[in-house]
């Protein structure tokens, strides 16, 4: 007990400064330990933090391009960039957001959907964003909003670009549509570059020139703070506005192709034979390719695919036809290639052809009394299925099947479009190949008179006839001014080379009798300002059989024949060359001539006084 | 004892020091004072994005904070270690009133509302709890044998208990710490402090699962992995982090600072400022900030040492390392280092009542230092 009275002050004040001084040496340690963490903050690792410093505030906002304007060669535009409105509300501007929608409410039509759309976006968005009301707002609308705009604060008109096709259906099939890019065009496309594009070509030109149309993505360097706000603009690089295509067709010979083809299905095709320039290409029947834009109705787009016509189906490109008679100049032509026959050479037609040796099958001609004594000029002039089941029969598949490849049937045109048939010609290997079987005499006569496997698009007719017109020289058909790449000179087909001038002439003049002689298929489009060359083509849809009469009226629509028609015109110095086809449309002459003929005529109108 | 007569002329000390000595104030440590809370009122103006209301209001607050060290500083020491266990037992009654009656913030009632101002008993219980602790342990023979120690901890125990359930963790733990620094300048014999961490090691399951609140737990698991959670909890020291180390050696310049003036930093005015001074002051900044920091700090230490009785002594050490605790808990946290517990930077941090608590705490190291030679004679 004494103890505890009699305090040691000297060591209690020895036994404090010793603590005191572990305390402060601990203060001093962990200071340190602080100052080598700043150290590890602000010196080691200040890289590091100034980029996500920097990231925090700066944002790339990419400002998408407006896309390119599509021409005829004319200068008509056939694909604009419409302005649409919507209204748009930024709510920290808004004192009374109930009173503000009650007002615009008494302006123009808001609907349940549209307001239930913006509460929702209301909620999530910031207080400084715009938030959309109303879309597509018309002229009417704009109007009684933009009258009061003063006195409504925070509600803004806001413009937005739409893709407009003026005239619709005639050229829904050559420039196709841009509709939203769906998650495939999203794995496909440079995401750098349509990080703000919305739409993307998805068919026709549109789709082909995409790259063009398209431009390059702007962006615009801001700096915002924590809640997204945009401070200020601190860069910007302005997008790339798209280039415009002028296209080779001239729309006003595209509008009388369409009128011309009436309610027919089918497809035309003109093209200028001296460069391939496509003048008109028509597919009917077409659709009207704007609902396609901002995504078309489910229903609407399931009665355009279920329609029996097939609006959506590009025939100039992708039907497959038997070319039928229109088949016979070329064939005639080969076979004065190969001395098979020539301009004096002539046969009996007594209405069929039968096989010398073979089985006894017999081959029908069309005309079932038979043309009588015929040579080839006949032959072409009054189609004579007989001469030329004699004449193929001598030529053989395996030369029938090059000299046609020459004129481009079997092989894609390359044509600028996305989508593009090769229709079919058959040749020996390709039978043993596709079908694993031998090829047959009866086979060849067949593909001589354009019917059996041969099978070619209304493109190919056209180029083929395009390059009958230019005696050989070949042409590229393509759809937009300047696109054919002019360093790059296409050779003739050296088989092509070896026809003789003669042959040319003679094929080319036994075409105009069909045309300007009084036995020929399609007179009746005979006029006396110009000479037009041609042949008419009235193709099987399905085979009639032996000793079977073929009798129009009875047999339903559907299996009716296509009627053809190619052309080319003037005969002298051809400028336009054409395929007609229209399905189930029955004689060639009597259909399809009468309508290559109008197009003809609208064409040359213009250019020959 | 050094004897030195003020009134000898052979010994003039300068006219201002004798006015300081008079009204009792420490020139070191005021001058220190005065540049800290001048720093404190240019990062605010920064931090509260050039609101100069709110730099006003602050000053006022400092003001008020210099005016009760003032006035603590003329009470001597005996008169505050006479006044110690009436001020413990009404700071025990007024934090139980706040739980009976207080007012509720964010979740924890702190807060006693008198009307004409808020008052917050546990800022009181801050300075209270160790002027118990020293006045108790005082009394006897140092270093303290095993009962007192005990007697110290339940004496310590009720307003740290009172506090923690209100909840106010971070205050809690600071009154605990004052109160510990007491013991451990008593003297506290290293193998208690041995034994009492490792008892604590053994207790922080249980504190962990049963008596945390769930932000509290939240807001450890956030410090051990911010990246976690870097929109919700862990954003606070994923962006402070990005303050600090994007300021650099020289920092970004005063109002220049992106984190916080583009709000990318959150609490920027009150606990993260030292954030905002980082990016904008740079390292050069915080050493300047932190040499300042440890001089009043040592400083405080040093009068502690000079004290000539125990409870002076005492009091005056803890009251120094408890300053010393706000810096280094809250740079600490800040920095990514500690958890985020709510501790203001002193006299820097937005706020009223930690700045005239620890603007008290200096008026009592103060008197300690100048009314030395008076209890000597």
């Amino acid at each position: 007990m004494r103890r505890e009275h009699l305090r040691d002050h000297r060591a209690e004040a020895s036994l404090f400064r010793f603590r005191a001084t572990i305390s402060a040496l601990l203060v001093v340690i962990l200071i340190a330990v602080v100052l080598t963490r700043l150290t590890y903050l602000q010196i080691l690792n200040h890289k590091h933090y100034t980029t996500l410093s920097h990231d925090n505030r700066v944002k790339l906002l990419p400002i998408g391009p407006t896309r390119g304007l599509i021409y005829d060669r004319n200068g008509v535009i056939l694909a604009e960039n419409q302005a649409a409105y919507s209204l748009e509300i930024i709510p920290e501007q808004v004192e009374d957001m109930e009173q503000l929608l009650d007002q615009i409410k008494s302006l123009i039509n808001i609907r349940e959907h549209d307001l239930k759309q913006f509460n929702k976006r209301l909620k999530y968005k910031q207080k400084f964003d715009n938030i959309p009301l109303r879309f597509r707002l018309s002229d009417r609308e704009v109007a009684r909003i933009a009258a009061v705009l003063h006195r409504l604060p925070g509600v803004q008109i806001v413009a937005s670009l739409n893709r407009h096709y003026p005239l619709g259906k005639t050229f829904s099939h050559v420039l196709g549509y841009i509709g939203r890019k769906d998650l495939n065009d999203i794995k496909r496309l440079d995401p750098t570059n349509y990080i703000s594009t919305n739409h993307i070509g998805k068919t026709g030109i549109e789709k082909f020139y995409e790259s063009t149309l398209h431009g390059t993505v702007g962006y615009q360097q801001v700096e915002s703070n924590a809640q997204g706000r945009i401070l200020r603009i601190l860069e910007q690089t302005l997008p790339a506005t798209g280039k415009d295509i002028h296209l080779t067709i001239d729309a006003a010979l595209q509008a009388i192709a369409e009128q011309a083809m009436g309610k027919h299905n089918g497809s035309i095709v003109a093209m200028d034979p001296r460069n391939g320039q496509i003048l008109a290409i028509i597919s009917t029947p077409g659709f009207d390719p704007n609902p396609f834009v901002n995504g078309i109705a489910f229903k609407d787009y399931d009665a355009l695919r279920k329609n029996e016509s097939r609006p959506l189906y590009n025939r100039s490109l992708q039907g497959r036809y038997p070319p039928g008679s229109t088949i016979k100049p070329f064939i005639g032509l080969a076979g004065l290639k190969y001395g098979i026959t020539n301009e004096h050479y002539e046969i009996f037609c007594p209405g069929y052809f039968i096989i010398p040796f073979g089985e006894k099958r017999k081959f029908r001609d069309w005309k079932k009394t038979g043309h009588g004594t015929v040579n080839l000029d006949q032959a072409i002039t009054q189609s004579c299925d007989v001469f030329f089941y004699n004449l193929s029969l001598h030529l053989s598949i395996d030369r029938i099947s090059p000299f046609l490849k020459a004129f481009g049937f079997g092989r894609k045109t390359g044509i600028d479009m996305p989508i593009e048939s090769s229709g079919l010609l058959p040749s020996r290997k390709w039978k043993r190949e596709k079908r694993n079987q031998p090829w047959f005499p009866g086979e060849t006569l067949n593909t001589g008179i354009g019917q059996g496997f041969l099978l070619a698009t209304p493109l190919q007719l056209a180029t083929a006839t395009a390059i009958l017109a230019n005696k050989g020289k070949p042409v590229r058909p393509h759809l937009v001014l300047g696109s054919s790449i002019p360093g790059q000179r296409l050779e003739t087909d050296p088989l092509l080379q070896q026809v003789q001038q003669r042959y040319w002439d003679y094929i080319q003049k036994a075409m105009t009798h069909v045309v300007h002689n009084y036995r020929g298929t399609a007179r009746r489009i005979a006029n006396s300002r110009f000479k037009v060359a041609g042949k008419t083509g009235t193709s099987q849809v399905f085979g009639i059989k032996q000793e079977e009469e073929y009798e129009e009226k009875k047999v339903a629509m559907k299996l009716r024949d296509h009627a053809l028609f190619i052309a080319f015109a003037p005969v002298k110095n051809p400028r336009i060359a054409i395929a007609v086809v229209i399905e189930n449309g029955g004689s060639g002459g009597k259909i399809a001539a009468p309508i290559a003929s109008k197009i003809i005529n609208h064409y040359m109108a213009g250019k020959i006084k | 004892m050094k004897n030195t007569d003020l009134n000898n002329p052979e010994y003039r000390t300068p006219l201002y020091q004798q006015w300081l000595q008079q009204l009792h104030l420490d020139f070191p440590l005021l001058v220190a004072l005065f540049i800290l809370s001048l720093i404190g009122l240019f990062v605010l103006y920064s931090a509260t994005g050039q609101d100069i209301g709110e730099v006003q209001k602050q000053a006022i607050r400092l003001g008020f904070g210099f005016t009760i060290m003032l006035v603590l500083a003329q009470l001597t020491p005996q008169t505050l270690k006479r006044w110690t266990p009436g001020l413990f037992v009404l700071g025990v009654i007024l934090l139980t009133l706040v739980i009976l009656a207080g007012v509720q913030v964010k979740g924890a009632q702190r807060w006693l509302d008198l009307y004409f101002f808020r008052f917050q008993p546990s800022e009181l219980m801050k300075l209270v709890a160790p002027m118990a602790v020293a006045w108790y342990l005082a009394e006897t023979n140092l270093p303290p044998g095993i009962g007192k120690i005990l007697a110290s901890i339940v004496l310590l125990s009720v307003p740290v208990f009172l506090v923690a359930i209100e909840p106010d963790l971070g205050t809690s733990l600071l009154i605990a710490s004052a109160g510990f620094f007491v013991l451990f300048l008593a003297g506290l014999r290293w193998r208690y402090l041995g034994g009492a961490s490792l008892l604590l090691a053994l207790m922080a399951w249980p504190i962990w699962s049963y008596m945390l609140r769930d932000y509290q737990r939240t807001r450890i698991k956030t410090f051990l992995n911010p990246e976690n959670d870097p929109l919700g909890s862990g954003y606070h020291i994923i962006q402070s982090k990005i303050a600090i180390g994007s300021g650099g050696a020289y920092g970004k310049g005063w109002l220049n600072g992106t984190q916080s003036q583009l709000d990318f930093l959150p609490e920027r005015s009150t606990d993260f400022i030292f954030a905002v001074f980082s990016e904008e002051f740079g390292m050069m900044g915080a050493i300047m900030l932190l040499l300042l920091y440890s001089f009043l700090i040592l400083r405080g230490i040093y009068i502690a040492t000079q004290a000539q009785d125990s409870y002076s002594r005492l009091l005056g050490g803890s009251i120094s390392l408890t300053f010393f605790v706000y810096v280094f808990v809250n740079i600490g946290m800040v920095s990514g280092l500690l958890p985020v517990v709510g501790v203001p930077l002193p006299l820097i941090s937005y706020g009223g009542t930690s700045i005239v608590t620890l603007l008290a705490g200096f008026g009592i190291l103060m008197s300690i230092h100048t009314h030395r030679k008076m209890h000597a004679q």
